[in-house]
C-alpha cells in the first residue's frame, strides 16, 4: 500500500491502511517536520480514523452529484470599485520580520542553484 | 430526568429575569445578582437606568476575577476595552440616546475571530501574542450594537476538537463539574455562560462546535444556516461548513445575538443576500400546537447514554403536550454523516491551514539566517501546531491526494448530497426535526484525548446539519447523573426562526415543570 506502487483501485477495501513512511511523506507534503516519537503515534492513529471513516464506501453514489458546498452560490462579485486595502504599516504589524515595508522572508532559494 | 419532582406549579417570573432587575440592588458592585441576569434583563436595566453599563461589565470582571482560575475560559480579558465600550453606553443614555436591544451586555468571544486590539490566537502557538489588524464582520457587529466586549475565550485549536482540551493554553473546565469537558471547539464560550462570567458568548461550528458545549454546559446554542452569519475575519477551518453563532442562558438571549450578528456582509461571498429570519418574535410566540417535529430514528438508540435518551425522550413528551405532532423520520444517510465529515472538514483544513507558512504573521522558527524559507516552514509548523490539528492535516493531504482522492473525498461529498436529500424528504413530512444533541454528557477531562475517534463520536449529532448547511439549537433538556442534557432542534435552511418558535415553547415547559431554569441546578463554584 506504498505510495510507489499503482494507484489503488476504487473498491470499498482497496484504501485502508497507512504506514509510517507514508505518514512521514504526508508530513513532507504538508511542510511539517515531523518527530520519529510522532511518527509513531501518528501512524496507528490515523490508521484507526481511516478505518472509521472508509465506511463512505459503502454507500452506492455512482449517479450522485458531488456536494461542495451547502448553499449554492456561483460567481459573487463585487461591485468593482476602488476602496481603501489595510495599510502596508498595519499588515506588517504581525509579521515574524519586516524591512523597507515589506515581509522579510528566509532565502527561498538553495545557495547551489 | 431531574433529582426535582414534576410538579404543575405555574411559572414564575422567570428567575433570570425578576429578582435583581427591578431592585436597586441589581446595581450593586457585588455583583451576585447582576452577573445571573438574562441579556435581555441586563439591557432592560440598563435602559430604564436601574444598573449602568459600567456596573454590570465591574460585575462580569469581577466573577472573572473571582471564578476563572477554576474554570480557565478567557485567554485574555480586557478589562480596560470593555469598561471604556461600557461607559460610551452610559453617556448615550444619559445624553437621552434610544440604545439598542443588546447595548451594555457583557459578551465572551471565541479566540477565532479577528480583533483588533486583542490577541487573536485560535487557541494554537502558532498564533499566539498574534493581533489582527482588521475586525471580523461579527466583532464590527457587535460594537455597533454596543455589546460591551469582555475578551478572548479558550477552543480547541482552531476549532478542531470536542473537548476544549487541544487548546495550546491547557483545557476549560465544565462549570457544573470541574472534573469534566465543557465540550468544544467553544468550551470557553459556554463554560463563561455557564460559569455566569458572561451573560452572552460567540461561538462557531463546524460539526457542532456551538451546540455540543451548549448541551453539557446546559446552555442554548445555536448554529444558524450557513451563509447566515458572515465568515469575514473568522479563521478559517473548514470554509465550507464554519459558522459562528450565539451561546445563551435563554433563548430568547440568544434570538437578540443571533440577530445582531446575521445579515448579508458583502465582504464574505459566501453571506447571503436574504433578510435575518425574524428570530426574537419567534422565541416570543410560545405556541407549538400543530407544528410537525420529526424525532431523527437514526439519531438514538444504540451509542446514545440511556440518561440521555430519557432526558431526550422527556423533552420531547413536553413537546407533545404543548400541542406539537410528534412524527417518527427515518434519515438513512446519517449513519454515513460522521465519516463524510472527518473527511470533508481535514480536507479543507490542510488547504486553509497552508496560510500558516511562518512568512507573514505568527510564529517563525528555525529563521538562523542559514535556513532556507521550506525548512523554517516545517519547523515552524512542527512547533506551532498540536497534536490534532497535525493528525487532521495529515489526513486531509491524503484524502486529498491522487490515487485517494475519488475514494475519499469524492465519496464524501457524494454522501453530502445524500444527507440533504434525506433533509429535504424529512422536510416533506414534518416542521423540525429533534434529536438528542450529543451521545453522552460531558466526559471527565483525559478520558478520550489519546483516541481520537472516540472523540469524534461527540458530534455524531450534530455534524448532518452542517453538511447540510441547515439551522440547528441545542436546548437544556434535563439532568442525567446531575449533568446537563441537551436536545437539538433542526429546520431547513434560512428557517432559523423554526428553531426558536420551537426552542422558546419547549424551554418555557420544561423550565414551568421543573419550576426554574436548569442553570439554577449549577452547583456553586
Amino acid at each position: 500500500m506504498g505510495r510507489t506502487g499503482p494507484p489503488p483501485t476504487k473498491g470499498p477495501h482497496a484504501i485502508m491502511g497507512i504506514t509510517r513512511d507514508e505518514v512521514a511523506h504526508l508530513a513532507r507534503l504538508s511542510r511539517m517536520s515531523v518527530t520519529d516519537a510522532e511518527l509513531d503515534a501518528l501512524a496507528p492513529q490515523l490508521e484507526a480514523i481511516l478505518s472509521a471513516v472508509a465506511r463512505v464506501a459503502e454507500v452506492a453514489a455512482a449517479d450522485i452529484p458531488p456536494t461542495s458546498h451547502a448553499v449554492p452560490l456561483t460567481n459573487v462579485f463585487r461591485p468593482d470599485v476602488a476602496r481603501p486595502s489595510l495599510p502596508a504599516a498595519d499588515a506588517l504589524a504581525g509579521a515574524p520580520a519586516a524591512e523597507d515595508g515589506r515581509f522579510r522572508v528566509p532565502r527561498i532559494l538553495d545557495p547551489d542553484e | 430526568m431531574t433529582d426535582h419532582p414534576t410538579s404543575p406549579v405555574p411559572a414564575p417570573a422567570p428567575s433570570a429575569v425578576g429578582g435583581a432587575a427591578g431592585s436597586p440592588g441589581a446595581a450593586g458592585t457585588a455583583g451576585g445578582d447582576t452577573v445571573r441576569l438574562s441579556a435581555a434583563a441586563t439591557a432592560a436595566a440598563i435602559a430604564a437606568g436601574e444598573l449602568s453599563a459600567v456596573e454590570a461589565t465591574q460585575a462580569a470582571l469581577e466573577r472573572i476575577a473571582k471564578v476563572d482560575d477554576t474554570i480557565h475560559a478567557f485567554l485574555h480579558v480586557d478589562a480596560e476595552g470593555a469598561l471604556s465600550a461600557a461607559r460610551r453606553v452610559d453617556e448615550r443614555r444619559a445624553a437621552g440616546e434610544t440604545l439598542g436591544p443588546l447595548a451594555g451586555v457583557p459578551l465572551a468571544l471565541k479566540d477565532v475571530l479577528a480583533t483588533r486590539g486583542m490577541p487573536t490566537t485560535c487557541g494554537s502557538r502558532i498564533l499566539e501574542g498574534w493581533q489582527a489588524p482588521y475586525d471580523a464582520t461579527v466583532v464590527s457587529r457587535l460594537r455597533a450594537a454596543d455589546v460591551v466586549l469582555l475578551g478572548k475565550v479558550n477552543m480547541d485549536e482552531f476549532a478542531m476538537g470536542s473537548s476544549t482540551e487541544n487548546s495550546a493554553y491547557g483545557p476549560t473546565r465544565n462549570p457544573w463539574d470541574t472534573t469534566r469537558i465543557p465540550g468544544g471547539s467553544s468550551g470557553g464560550s459556554a463554560a463563561a455562560v455557564a460559569a455566569f462570567e458572561a451573560p452572552l458568548a460567540i461561538g462557531t461550528d463546524t460539526g457542532g462546535s456551538i451546540r455540543q458545549p451548549a448541551a453539557v454546559c446546559g446552555l442554548v446554542g445555536v448554529k444558524p444556516t450557513y451563509g447566515g452569519v458572515s465568515r469575514y475575519g473568522l479563521v478559517a477551518f473548514s470554509s465550507s461548513l464554519d459558522q459562528a453563532g450565539p451561546l445563551a442562558r435563554t433563548v430568547t438571549d440568544a434570538a437578540l445575538l443571533h440577530t445582531a450578528i446575521a445579515g448579508h456582509d458583502p465582504l464574505d461571498s459566501t453571506s447571503v443576500d436574504l433578510p435575518v429570519p425574524a428570530v426574537v418574535a419567534a422565541a416570543a410566540r410560545r405556541d407549538v400546537r400543530g407544528v410537525r417535529v420529526g424525532v431523527v430514528r437514526e439519531l438514538s438508540g444504540a451509542g446514545y447514554d440511556p440518561g440521555v435518551r430519557a432526558a431526550f425522550a422527556a423533552a420531547v413528551e413536553t413537546l407533545t403536550e404543548l400541542g406539537a405532532e410528534i412524527v417518527e423520520v427515518s434519515c438513512p444517510h446519517f449513519t454515513y454523516a460522521l465519516p463524510a465529515y472527518y473527511l470533508i472538514a481535514p480536507s479543507e483544513c490542510s488547504s486553509n491551514l497552508a496560510r500558516f507558512d511562518a512568512m507573514r504573521f505568527g510564529l517563525r522558527v528555525g529563521d538562523d539566517g542559514e535556513a532556507g524559507a521550506e525548512e523554517v516552514m516545517s519547523r515552524t509548523r512542527e512547533a506551532g501546531f498540536g497534536p490534532e490539528v497535525k493528525r487532521r492535516i495529515i489526513l486531509g493531504t491524503y484524502a486529498l491526494s491522487s490515487g485517494y482522492y475519488d475514494a475519499y473525498y469524492g465519496q464524501a461529498q457524494k454522501v453530502r448530497t445524500l444527507i440533504s436529500r434525506d433533509f429535504a424528504a424529512a422536510y416533506e413530512q414534518v416542521d423540525v426535526l429533534v434529536s438528542p444533541t450529543t451521545p453522552t454528557p460531558a466526559f471527565p477531562i483525559g478520558a478520550k484525548v489519546d483516541d481520537p475517534v472516540a472523540m469524534y463520536l461527540s458530534d455524531l449529532a450534530t455534524i448532518p446539519s452542517n453538511l447540510a448547511g441547515g439551522p440547528a439549537m441545542s436546548l437544556p433538556a434535563g439532568l442525567a447523573d446531575g449533568l446537563p442534557v441537551g436536545i437539538q432542534i433542526m429546520a431547513p435552511t434560512f428557517a432559523d426562526d423554526r428553531l426558536y418558535l420551537v426552542g422558546g415553547a419547549l424551554e418555557e415547559a420544561l423550565d414551568d415543570r421543573r419550576g426554574h431554569p436548569l442553570l439554577d441546578e449549577i452547583p456553586a463554584l
